[in-house]
């Protein structure tokens, strides 16, 4: 089996970054790659759950959290959003097409031991708790990215 | 030897390729796999994932459904 390594930085909460970066997260991994993803800023807000437990927070980070979508399945398309109207449509396609969604493909990412890994940094600023995560989710700072994309022959921003 | 079939027909990508992993993971060295897909990058991508996994394509055939036999190594 190949051992290459691949790193994926997250950046991004659109709806059509996320699906790019899970489906070639997935696929490395059934190509016997092991995975780190990487998940900052928007991109932490694929990894929410939607229905999470309460916490105890202060004002402006109940309100990020609020303004904020809840998941995957809440994530927006980067253009043609149109008020959600191109999402709900892009999506029905994409059910049609028998593409998976962001959901089964973290899932199934995390079935084939790709690792997620949670900014810190981020997760402070935004006021995003552990528990509001979903599970399986590492938590990390830069090092911990730094210290896999050396090990790794390909790095994403995305 | 073991042989093993599997339907990915109408699977989209990565779902075929995911799959194929599995189900190889779990069979023995010179096990034969047929594995039948719709999805047309399933072409280039098997070629590439046996090459990348040490594996074995031993015949693709290109119909409207695409029929690989891939030996694991």
């Amino acid at each position: 089996m190949d051992t290459g390594k691949k790193t994926i930085v997250v950046f991004s909460g659109d709806l059509d970054r996320l699906m790019a970066a899970f489906i070639i997260a997935v696929g490395a991994a059934a190509m016997g790659n092991e995975v780190t993803m990487f998940f900052t800023f928007w991109g932490l807000n694929a990894l929410r759950k939607t229905d999470p437990p309460r916490v105890r927070k202060d004002f402006m980070a109940r309100m990020f959290g609020w303004m904020m979508p809840r998941g995957a399945a809440r994530a927006k398309l980067s253009k043609l959003n149109m008020g959600g109207m191109g999402t709900a449509m892009m999506k029905s396609v994409m059910r049609n097409k028998n593409v998976q969604s962001v959901d089964e493909l973290i899932d199934q990412a995390k079935d084939l031991g790709v690792r997620l890994i949670a900014c810190t940094m981020s997760m402070d600023v935004m006021g995003i708790q552990q528990a509001e995560l979903i599970a399986g989710v590492e938590l990390g700072g830069v090092a911990s990215y730094l210290g896999s994309a050396d090990e790794a022959n390909v790095n994403l921003f995305i | 030897m073991a042989d093993t079939q599997i339907d990915c027909k109408g699977l989209q990508c990565p779902g075929p390729i995911v799959t194929t992993f599995k189900t190889m993971k779990d069979m023995q060295p010179g096990d034969v796999l047929t594995i039948t897909v719709t999805d047309r990058g399933f072409l280039k991508d098997i070629e590439a994932w046996c090459r990348k996994t040490g594996n074995k394509l031993l015949s693709l055939d290109e119909g409207d459904i695409i029929t690989a036999q891939i030996q694991k190594g």
